[in-house]
């Protein structure tokens, strides 16, 4: 009974390695790049972190198929080395001794990408799957460019500085022609009755006005 | 003559609110885009510190002296340059012609520069910046293929700013959103420039010192970036070897000429609006020292930060490297750091050459991103955009880097457009009554109508067209007579009495001899030579073309006839004002056969121009 058991083991590892192999049919491979992603918060790689890789697999297999059979007992992880890097495959359960088509795995994968990234607190870039390529997100596009906006606002107010200049500069122009035309409305009050060049407000003298040619009338008699 | 006080007459003329304006003005003008792109690339190629040698030389006995006459001229003359060269001698106006020309054609293309700049500007607003990613493909599969191949910057600034054709014979269309910032740009012109200098003159504290500060805050970034001190030393480590080449002289003494804006008319009419009796001299040494400092300067933060972007490209390369090792030999990550990537590789390379061969690893080399050197508008929008994405708080940088860029060119096109309005308001084209505001309206509109042609497809390639033809060999030609027309037509000895009268000083022998007999035969040279390498090989350019086998490198083609017709046109125009001007008063006056003799220049002086 020991034996047998130890048999099927034995060829049920066999046939496991014969599975899991690099470059092997419907097998993947994966790297992780931990210490670039997180830097000091890096976890270490261990059988642990493989289980639940393990485990995300085979919830994206089910997720994608939608008929839970297959166990995390059905993907196979192989030659894990330092970088970390390692295959894995995923096999039937219910035809011995296969694995489960790329196309479908490679469908499975994608669905689920971002659920498996959070799971390890990886991106696309740190957790690649070397065959299968991510869709690229789109780059957020807000419906008026924010170009627009801030172009609107300069023009604004340079717009407004221009206004605000043309406005005052005519007013100065009025102001000054106002100022020209209320001298030169000044100077015509100033148009009063002349007599001999000399207005006549400046005579309003009760003596009379002094001619000077004529001032030299007390000398007329020499003086005694 | 009478002791009468000095009691400015009130001849109408607008003038500075007080001298700092002036001199800031005057600075403005001089320190402008070339300072910051042009001046550390000639640096950079020519030797480091030892160009500093010729660059000095130059400004000694070129630059001081033509800066000096010209302020001295427009002090002493209170007009324009058309106006005061036909004050001068009738046959000489056509030199203040030539010179409005060059400045109108200047006009139009500098604030086309300004345009670009204005629209990084209002680009620099978004995260991330809109230079940094590269857009994606029509189904969403990888990245456009134009912008994979070639860098998202170079992708941002040739096809979304300039949508750039081909070729120049095949103009494109007019890019709306160019336009825009165009019309935006001019109509900051007019805003500034309305009223003439009592506008420009409040606007240029904020345009002429802005720079300043800015530039200051890129030295202390520069400095603390990581590799700034590589590109220091690059630069500044002298090569005297190098000035053994004739044309590190020819570039240190066009680079001066074209750095102090002389020959544009500009200057003439700045320093018109001055009160006579100004120190025009200490003037002109101030300015001229300022714009020298200023570009020695501005190249400390520019190498700075192209050091740290050869640094982090060299680091790019490297880690790049490591990845592809890492991945093939399947080995722990951080095990191949960059201190011990070489000895890995050669561990490696000892153990699996095969392996590394089958690699393709890149050779990084620190001297080899030091090397590439870049002037002009590359600088900017494409080496300097690139830096600023890899500094922290990007979007602030750009921000700063390009309203500084955009002061600069602001400053200095308020001396163009001075040297354009100045003289037309004293031919008075317009009537007195007409306000000024209008003028300047109409100078801008039609400038802007003119300038839209640079915003199409090809426009790129009409600008570089302009840069090199029409403000280049005009000026030069110009310069030379200007100075034999004050020295040997207007006399030197009346215009030393002028400037004695102006200054409170005698001239200095320096200013005689540089005047009388280096600056003109130094202007001879430089014109000789630079018209004679000009002439060496067909003139060409380089096309962006995406369809080119060698893309992204650009496609070296060369100019059809007609558009060098065009070159050659815009070359002689502005030249053959001079005698064509000189010809038409001669003409005329043989015409008139009985007229009133050739009036000689002695009538007029600097101070009976006051009376």
């Amino acid at each position: 009974m020991l034996r047998a058991l130890l048999l099927t083991l034995s060829v049920v590892a066999i046939a496991h390695a014969e599975l899991c192999k690099p470059d092997a049919q419907n097998a993947f491979k994966v790297r992780i790049s931990i210490k670039t992603a997180l830097g000091d918060n890096a976890y270490a790689w261990d059988a642990n972190e493989e289980y639940l890789f393990k485990a995300m697999v085979a919830f994206a297999m089910r997720r994608y198929s939608s008929k839970s059979t297959t166990q995390i007992s059905n993907v196979l992880l192989c030659n894990v080395t330092d970088r970390v890097s390692f295959w894995f495959v995923v096999t039937d359960s219910s035809k011995n001794v296969t694995t489960v088509p790329g196309s479908e795995v490679e469908a499975a994968i994608r669905m689920n990408r971002n659920r498996i990234n959070s799971a390890f607190l990886l991106s696309d870039k740190t957790l690649q799957f070397l065959k299968i390529t991510s869709t690229l997100s789109p780059p957020v596009e807000p419906s008026t460019p924010v170009w627009l906006i801030v172009f609107g606002v300069v023009l604004c107010l340079i717009v407004a500085g221009i206004v605000f200049l043309v406005v005052s500069g005519i007013q100065k122009h009025k102001k000054k022609n106002k100022e020209s035309t209320e001298r030169e409305n000044l100077e015509e009050k100033v148009e009063v009755t002349l007599e001999n060049g000399i207005p006549c407000e400046a005579l309003d003298l009760k003596a009379g006005r002094i001619n000077g040619v004529f001032a030299a009338d007390d000398e007329r008699f020499t003086s005694l | 003559l009478s002791a009468t006080p000095e009691i400015p007459k009130e001849d109408g003329r607008p003038k500075w609110d007080n001298k700092f304006q002036y001199i800031l003005s005057c600075i403005g003008f001089a320190v402008g885009l070339g300072n910051v792109w042009r001046f550390p690339y000639l640096c950079q190629i020519h030797g480091g510190g030892a160009f500093l040698i010729p660059y000095f030389i130059a400004l000694l006995f070129e630059g001081i002296p033509l800066l000096h006459l010209e302020l001295a001229l427009g002090q002493c003359l209170r007009k324009g340059s058309i106006g005061a060269w036909n004050t001068i001698s009738p046959y000489l106006g056509g030199v203040g012609v030539g010179s409005w020309v060059v400045s109108v054609l200047v006009s139009l293309y500098y604030n086309t520069v300004l345009t670009w700049v204005m629209w990084y500007f209002i680009n620099s607003f978004q995260e991330p910046l809109p230079w940094s990613v590269c857009p994606l493909n029509e189904n969403r599969t990888g990245f456009n293929e134009e912008c994979y191949e070639s860098t998202s910057v170079n992708y941002f600034w040739y096809r979304k700013t300039l949508n750039i054709t081909p070729d120049i014979t095949e103009s494109g269309t007019l890019q709306w959103w160019l336009i825009l910032c165009s019309a935006t740009c001019w109509a900051v012109v007019y805003l500034c420039t309305i009223r003439g200098i009592e506008t420009t003159g409040k606007a240029i504290y904020v345009t002429a010192i802005f720079p300043y500060l800015v530039l200051t805050i890129f030295l202390i970034q520069g400095l603390t970036l990581p590799g700034a001190t590589d590109g220091l030393i690059y630069l500044f480590t002298p090569n005297l070897n190098a000035l053994k080449n004739p044309r590190v002289w020819l570039d240190a003494a066009t680079q001066i000429f074209f750095s102090l804006s002389l020959a544009f008319g500009g200057l003439i009419a700045f320093s018109s609006y001055n009160p006579s009796k100004n120190d025009c001299e200490k003037d002109a040494v101030t300015v001229a020292i300022v714009n020298s400092m200023t570009s020695l300067y501005a190249s400390i933060p520019v190498f700075s930060v192209l050091g740290f972007k050869a640094t982090t490209a060299y680091w790019d390369c490297l880690d790049r490297n490591i990845i592809s090792v890492i991945n093939e030999f399947d080995l722990p990550e951080e095990s191949i750091m960059r201190q011990n990537y070489t000895s890995w590789i050669s561990f490696l390379n000892s153990s699996y050459p095969e392996k590394i061969a089958g690699l393709k690893l890149k050779s990084c080399d620190l001297q080899e991103f030091l090397d590439q050197s870049v002037s002009g508008t590359g600088l900017a929008f494409i080496v300097f955009t690139q830096a600023i994405i890899l500094m922290p708080g990007s979007q602030a940088w750009a921000i700063l880097f390009f309203i500084m860029l955009f002061s600069l060119g602001l400053s200095s096109m308020f001396g163009n457009i001075e040297g354009v309005f100045t003289p037309l308001l004293e031919l008075r084209i317009i009537s007195k009554s007409a306000p000024k505001e209008l003028l300047s309206g109409v100078i801008c509109l039609l400038s802007f109508l003119m300038a839209l042609c640079f915003t199409l497809g090809s426009g790129s390639y009409w600008i570089d067209i302009f840069d090199r033809y029409a403000a280049t060999v005009p000026l030069l030609v110009i310069a030379f007579f200007e100075v034999i027309g004050v020295v040997y037509i207007y006399k030197i000895k009346r215009f030393s009495k002028d400037v004695k009268w102006m200054t409170g000083r005698k001239l200095n022998l320096y200013w005689q001899i540089t005047w009388k007999f280096i600056s003109p035969l130094l202007l001879l040279i430089v014109f000789m030579a630079f018209v004679t390498l000009q002439m060496q090989k067909p003139p060409s350019y380089t096309a962006w073309n995406p369809k080119y086998e060698g893309f992204p490198m650009k496609e070296e083609k060369v100019y059809p006839p007609w558009v060098q017709a065009i070159c050659v046109l815009l070359a002689a125009l502005p030249c053959v004002c001079v005698p064509l001007v000189a010809l038409f008063h001669l003409v005329k006056r043989k015409c008139r056969n009985k007229g009133p003799s050739f009036v000689l220049p002695e009538v007029f002086s600097c101070q009976g121009a006051n009376s």
